[in-house]
């Protein structure tokens, strides 16, 4: 696994634990640990999409700046396989 | 409103085409207790639910089905690619092929194409809910038969990890039932629409 590879596994690894703790927040709005976990892991995540994103390409619109082309446009599409 | 991420939620990279196996994937993506059936249940279901807090849960299940809808999408799309005329022929994919290529079109695995009909909007949250934790199980007995099928383990795991997201849907639905029942006078849960009919006794 190369560094791009494995960037974007823990980018899914850390999203994906978002996800699961956004549903439980939803149901347990005063769980404080589980908020604990969600403020740390969304930092991370914020941290490593703009690593990624600098690095590689955008993987959302917020981080495509772009300058010489178009780098939303030009960016993997995820059902390739590889991403 | 939606932005969208460019990644899938989980990865799929699948190297062996397999036709057969993609007919009947992908009544997941269209099918009666599919991914988009799913997603459109539960992001038209959200607008007539009383309680903030269940109709925000819909909206962040609703939104993650959307994400797996794009995984099965991709699985369906990564099983189809490079085929053969001759697979096309011998796996029986030849039917779908002559309609659609190897597009990926929402039908489910019988050919019965994608419809509202597969899922309901009752506009009474109690109701909503119990169908709500009926299709996670419908979808959960699906991705079983699915698994029965698979022998390759690039097309396991994402089912798998599909899968699993149907038990801990059901497990937070089964939360929001609590939290409305909850509100509720617990001699009268299934007797009215709490977010429609006004009487007295129904609330707490």
């Amino acid at each position: 696994m190369n560094h791009k590879e494995e960037l974007l596994m823990d980018i899914g690894i850390v999203s994906f634990t978002l996800v699961d703790l956004t549903l439980f927040l939803d149901t347990h709005p005063t769980d404080r640990t589980a908020m604990e976990y969600f403020n740390h892991y969304v930092r991370i995540k914020n941290q490593l999409e703009k690593e990624f994103s600098m690095k590689y390409y955008p993987l959302n619109i917020s981080m495509a700046e772009s300058n010489k082309e178009w780098r939303w446009g030009m960016a993997p599409l995820p059902w390739e396989g590889g991403c | 409103m939606w932005s969208y991420e460019r990644r899938l939620q989980f990865p799929v990279n699948i190297k062996e085409p397999n036709a057969k196996l993609a007919q009947v994937i992908i009544s997941q993506f269209g099918g009666p207790d599919g991914e988009l059936a799913a997603s459109m249940r539960y992001l038209s279901q959200r607008y007539s639910m009383p309680y903030r807090e269940v109709a925000g849960l819909l909206t962040d299940i609703g939104t993650e089905e959307l994400g797996h809808l794009e995984m099965v999408g991709a699985i369906v799309h990564q099983l189809t690619r490079n085929l053969s005329m001759e697979e096309i022929e011998q796996s029986g994919f030849d039917k779908y092929y002559v309609d659609h290529t190897i597009g990926v079109w929402p039908q489910a695995a019988g050919g019965v194409p994608f419809n509202a009909n597969q899922f309901q909007v009752k506009g009474d949250i109690i109701t909503d809910l119990h169908e709500d934790m009926a299709a996670e199980q419908k979808a959960r007995s699906t991705y079983d038969n699915i698994l029965r099928l698979i022998k390759d383990q690039d097309v396991c795991e994402p089912i798998k990890f599909l899968r699993q997201r149907e038990v801990v849907h059901y497990q937070r639905f089964g939360e929001a039932l609590r939290m409305t029942q909850d509100r509720l006078n617990s001699k009268n849960f299934y007797a009215f629409n709490p977010g429609f009919d006004r009487c007295e006794t129904c609330e707490k």
